[in-house]
Formats: structure tokens, sequence, C-alpha cells
């Protein structure tokens, strides 16, 4: 029993590292978001002409950068913690 | 959905584009990675542990729906259809995703079982449950191919690639990342995947509406344009089924997609379901698909607009074959339109979508197999290592048939036809077997066996004799709604006739499965149940619902 306790606890952890899709998201949106921009900011009249002349590697660049901060800051301010027992009802299946 | 193999349909990517690209394929795999040391069990693999947060498995529950058919193929249907294309989205999809969290997600979560054909090996007999792990199997491995064929046309026509190096880079990328991290990955990638496409199609719906004069200019070019003013009504044309470009009227959206096929696909389709099983907890599995239905409101924005946008900008759009088919709509815009930087995010968004579908589709079909196949008939009682084993090896397995199967793919001219076919066969009788099941404890085992297998046959026969001339339809469209028609009737009687020759279960046996007996919360208990509205399924669901009839209001 008490080593049933130690592995349910270790997969929790192991969940709870995973559950950072945040800081995938947040990550690759802040990359992408710093290339779109700088791509933007020296772009060719004739790339503003194609885009009808809207700067939108420029205003996506922004977008995407500031999507993937606020994902980053969500994870800053709200942490990934192993999930309060708690928060798991008792349908929770077991996981075999 | 095809693209002619001589297409000169041709992005010019620069070196940042394949960067992005390149970035985006180098996190898909680091995801993998990460994933696969976490995996301590086969619950792990196939279900992620059951440990996910409800908006996590509620995106990549629309995540997995946004593959190759849904991007191409509703641009092209706004295209051809033109705001009549909502309905796929709205009475199609939504109310089918609410049905599934309220009503049906408590027999699937709670009665814990793995899979949708385990449900109905507990709910009927082994035969029913043979024959559906079975033709889901063939059903899964058969859209893979789509998926992955749709995934080598796109390489093919932007990036100049061959069709068969396509498929094989394709295949290879989708087999490290699902081999590596299971469902884990797969669901975490889909997510991903979801803010990518967003990322891509947002620039494209942005530029295109500046180029038409907002959506005023849009509509009014379309009023004058070939499509006319019945594209831009939803419903107020439906009344005869001539007065529209669908080729529909009202009865027929409304049952035949609002019903027997949306409730079909989105309630049985096990890819699907399987994203809600596993979620952390009862509640949350019950959210996911209801909270699916929010972006799924709204996808609309970012297909069917450009759609109707190539409709009236790109001159020629509609023919047979040809760079310019309807199919083609999306990309031509993009190459229309978008200027390096964004281009790169908008095709790694479309290979994206295209890697999406087919991973629920392979990670659907390794469960399966396992689950109910290998592990319930072919070698019972083995260690959880040995079927984690087995899972892996199902997916290389799947993965390579899919590659068989694209090639098969790529000798039919209309993919979307094809797919429409699959779901008709499959999904229409399955959701007939299902909602009687579910509902009337009396339904015997062998009741559930027969209907699921005279349903089939009712849509096969039907089918058959629309290609070889002995029925005709007015469309394929028309020919795959009759087929789900003829199919959930079929099934519905055949489950109501046996029921009275056949012995049926004991209540005890039914407990958690059957509407009605108690054993698992159902839906009566939860309305109660929940201290923050924002966390009730009923009240979710109740405010998508209520949503997408107000969005039907202005495109009345």
């Amino acid at each position: 029993m008490a080593e049933n306790d130690q592995v349910d606890e270790k997969k929790l952890s192991a969940a709870a590292r995973l559950f950072d899709v945040r800081r995938v998201i947040g990550g690759l949106f802040v990359v992408y978001g710093v290339i779109v921009t700088l791509i933007g900011l020296f772009d060719s009249q004739a790339e503003i002409d194609k885009a009808e002349g809207v700067r939108i590697n420029l205003w996506m660049g922004i977008g995407m950068l500031v999507l993937g901060l606020l994902f980053l800051l969500w994870l800053r301010l709200n942490p990934p913690e192993p999930p309060d027992p708690s928060d798991i009802d008792e349908d929770r299946p077991p996981s075999h | 959905m095809v693209l002619a193999a001589e297409s000169g349909l041709r992005l010019d990517l620069d070196i940042f584009d394949y960067l992005i690209l390149v970035l985006y394929f180098g996190t898909v795999l680091g995801v993998g990675f990460a994933a696969r040391r976490a995996i301590k069990t086969s619950a792990d693999f196939f279900l992620s542990g059951r440990s996910l947060p409800a908006w996590v498995t509620g995106l990549a529950f629309v995540s997995a729906n946004l593959g190759a058919l849904e991007i191409l193929g509703m641009a092209a249907n706004g295209a051809q259809y033109g705001l009549l294309t909502l309905h796929y989205y709205w009475i199609g999809a939504v109310p089918a995703m609410v049905f599934l969290g309220i009503v049906m997600m408590p027999f699937y979560y709670g009665s814990k079982v793995r899979s949708v054909p385990e449900f109905l090996k507990r709910r009927f007999n082994k035969p029913t449950h043979i024959f559906n792990a079975i033709s889901f199997a063939v059903a899964q491995v058969l859209i893979a191919g789509v998926n992955l064929f749709a995934l080598a046309l796109i390489l093919d026509a932007l990036l100049g690639w061959q069709l068969w190096v396509s498929i094989l880079v394709g295949a290879a990328i989708v087999l490290t990342y699902i081999t590596i991290g299971g469902l884990s990955s797969a669901i975490y990638n889909e997510v991903l995947q979801f803010f990518v496409i967003l990322a891509g199609l947002i620039p494209l719906t942005i530029i295109g509406l500046v180029k038409v004069g907002g959506i005023d200019g849009l509509f009014e070019k379309v009023r004058q344009g070939p499509l006319g003013e019945a594209a831009l009504h939803t419903w107020s044309n439906t009344g005869s089924s001539a007065d529209n470009p669908l080729g529909a009227n009202w009865i027929g959206i409304l049952f035949g997609l609002g019903f027997v096929l949306s409730f079909g696909y989105w309630t049985t389709n096990f890819a699907e379901v399987q994203r809600a099983l596993s979620a952390k907890n009862m509640n949350a599995a019950r959210r996911t698909p209801i909270i699916a239905a929010f972006p799924k409101l709204l996808i609309p924005g970012v297909t069917v607009i450009p759609g109707l946008i190539a409709a009236v900008t790109i001159t020629g759009l509609g023919a047979k074959e040809g760079d310019l088919q309807f199919n083609n709509a999306i990309p031509l815009l993009m190459e229309d339109l978008l200027p390096n930087g964004v281009l790169g995010i908008a095709v790694t968004g479309l290979l994206a979508s295209f890697m999406a579908g087919m991973a629920a589709n392979v990670s659907g079909f390794n469960t399966v197999f396992t689950y109910d196949i290998w592990q319930a008939y072919i070698k019972k009682g083995r260690s959880d290592d040995y079927y984690l084993r087995i899972g892996r090896w199902a997916t290389v397995g799947g993965v390579i048939v899919g590659i068989g199967t694209a090639f098969i793919a790529s000798g039919y001219g209309n993919i979307m036809e094809y797919i429409q076919q699959l779901f008709s066969l499959f999904n229409a009788p399955l959701f007939a077997t299902f909602i009687v099941g579910m509902f009337w404890k009396r339904m015997t085992p062998w009741a559930g066996f027969w209907s699921l297998l005279l349903g089939f046959l009712a849509s096969l026969t039907l089918y058959v004799a629309y290609l070889t001339d002995a029925i005709t339809f007015n469309s394929a469209l028309e020919q795959s709604f009759w087929g789900a028609g003829v199919a959930f009737v079929t099934a519905v009687v055949v489950a109501i006739a046996v029921t009275f020759f056949t012995p049926s279960k004991p209540d005890d046996e039914l407990r958690g499965l059957v509407y009605g007996l108690g054993g698992t919360s159902n839906g009566t208990v939860v309305v109660s149940g929940e201290k923050v509205w924002w966390r009730n399924p009923v009240v979710l669901g109740t405010i998508a619902v209520v949503l997408a009839l107000l969005l039907y209001i202005p495109v009345w």
C-alpha cells in the first residue's frame, strides 16, 4: 500500500511537470514574436504592398510576442503544483 | 482536397520562413522527449495518466478536429456554398459537443472504460466489441492515410517536394512524436498547434478583408458575384433545397447534419472522446467538449470568411481540376497576400493541422488495437510493460499502414467524399446503437451486435447502389446524408426488434452504463454539485448553445 502511494505521488509530480504546456506555448510564441517583429521592422515596400498596405509582420509579431509573454506570466503567477487531492473527485478511475 | 500533382502553385519561402518551420518541429520533438520521461504506465501512454486540466484537453479536443479536412475543406465549402457552411460549425457541431459533455461523458468517464469499443463490450457483448474495435481500427488507418496524403500534397504544392518524399517525411515526424511521447505528447502538440494555426489564419483573414473593403465590402461583392444573396444567409433560403447553394432544405440541415451526422461524429468518435478521457477528473472530462465548443463557434471566422474572400478575389476559382479548385482557396490566398514572415507561420500552421489530424487517428488506433484487440483477444493477462510496448509497436504499424492507405487515397479524385462515406458507414449506425443502448436498459446484448452490423450493411448497400448507378442522387453529399439516415433508422429498428427475441442483461451488470440506473454520477445531480458557475458543465453548455443561436441572428 505504501509503495502504491509512493508511485502515485511520483506520477502526479511527473504529470505536474508535464503540465507546463504553458511554458512550451509561451516560449515558442515569444521566439516567433521576436522573429516576425524583426522581419516586420525591416519589411520592404514590396512586401507591405503585397499585404495590401498592412504592416502585417509587425502587428502579428507584436501580437504573438504578447501572447507568448502572457502564457509565461500565467505560469509565473500560477506555477504548476502537484494536483490538489481534493481537486480529484471520487469518480476518477484508477489509472489502469 | 486534391491539389494537382503538377501544381504551379508555389509559395516562396525564405530563410526566415524555414527557420519558423524548423523551430516548430524542433519544439514538437522536444515535447515528445520531455513527455517520455514522464511516462510510467500504459495508462500514462494511452490516456495521459488521466491527469490533464480541462483547458488543455478542451483545446486538444477542438484541435484534433482541426485537421486537413477542416481547414481546407471548410474554406472550400465557404467559397462554394457561402455562409451556409456555418451550419457545419454551429448546428452541426456545438449541440453535439454539449450533449457529449453533459449527457454522455458521465457514462464514458464514470464507467472507467479506456475506449469506446470497451464501453460496447460492457454494455452489450464480445461480438459487438470485436466488430466495433476492428471497424474502428480500419477506419482510423484509412483516415490517417487521407490526412497523410493531404499533408504530402501541401508539402508538394507549397514547398515543391516530391509526393512520396512528403508522405515519408510527414509519417516519420508523426511517428516520432507519438511513439516517443504517447498521448500526452500528441495532446500537448495539439494545443500548441491550435495557437500556431490561428496565428497563420488570422493575418490571412485580416489582409483579405482589407483587400475587399471589410465585411461590408465582402458581402457586397458576394451579392454581385455568381453566389449572390442566397450565399449570405444561413436559414432564410432553406425552405426548398433549390433556393440555396448548398442544395439542402432546413429539415435536411436540422436532422441530417445537425442530428445524425453531427451527433454520430462528435459523440462516438473515439479519436475525439479519448481527449476527454485523459482529463484529470469527471468534471474536467465533462467540460472538455464544452470548452472546445467555444473556439468551434469562432473558427469559421478564419476558414469560411477566407473562403468567401477567395471566391470574390480569385478569378476562375472553382475549376474542376488544377490549381483553381475550391480546395486550394487557402493556399491560393496565402500565395496572393502573405509576405515572408507571417507566410512561414501560416505554412507551419497548415502543416501542423494535418499532423494534428493524423496524430489523432494514430493515437486512437493504437489504444483500440492494444486494449480492445490485442489485450482482449490475443494475449491476455500480460504485464503493463508488455502492453506499453505493444502500444508503441501498434503506433509504428498504424503509421506504416497509414503510408499504404495514403497511396490508396492518392488514387481517389475527391477525398472529402471518401471521408464522408467513412462517416456514414461507421459513425451513423454506431450512434444509433449507443443512443438506444444508453437510454433503454432492456436493449439486449445481441440487439447491440445486430443493430451495429445491419446499420453498417444498410449504409454500405446504399453506397454500392450509388456507385453502380442503381440509385442516383444529386450529389455525393446528398448520398452520404441518406446513407447516414438509412444506417441510423436501420440500427434503431433492428435494436428494438432483436430486443424482443433475446435475453436482456440484469440491471446490476448495467450499472454506470445505462441512464437512470445509478452507479455513476449522471446528469441529474450535477447542477448543484459545482460551486462556481464557470466550472459547471451544464451552465457552460447552455451558454455555448445560446451563443450559437445568437451568432445565427446577423446571418439569418
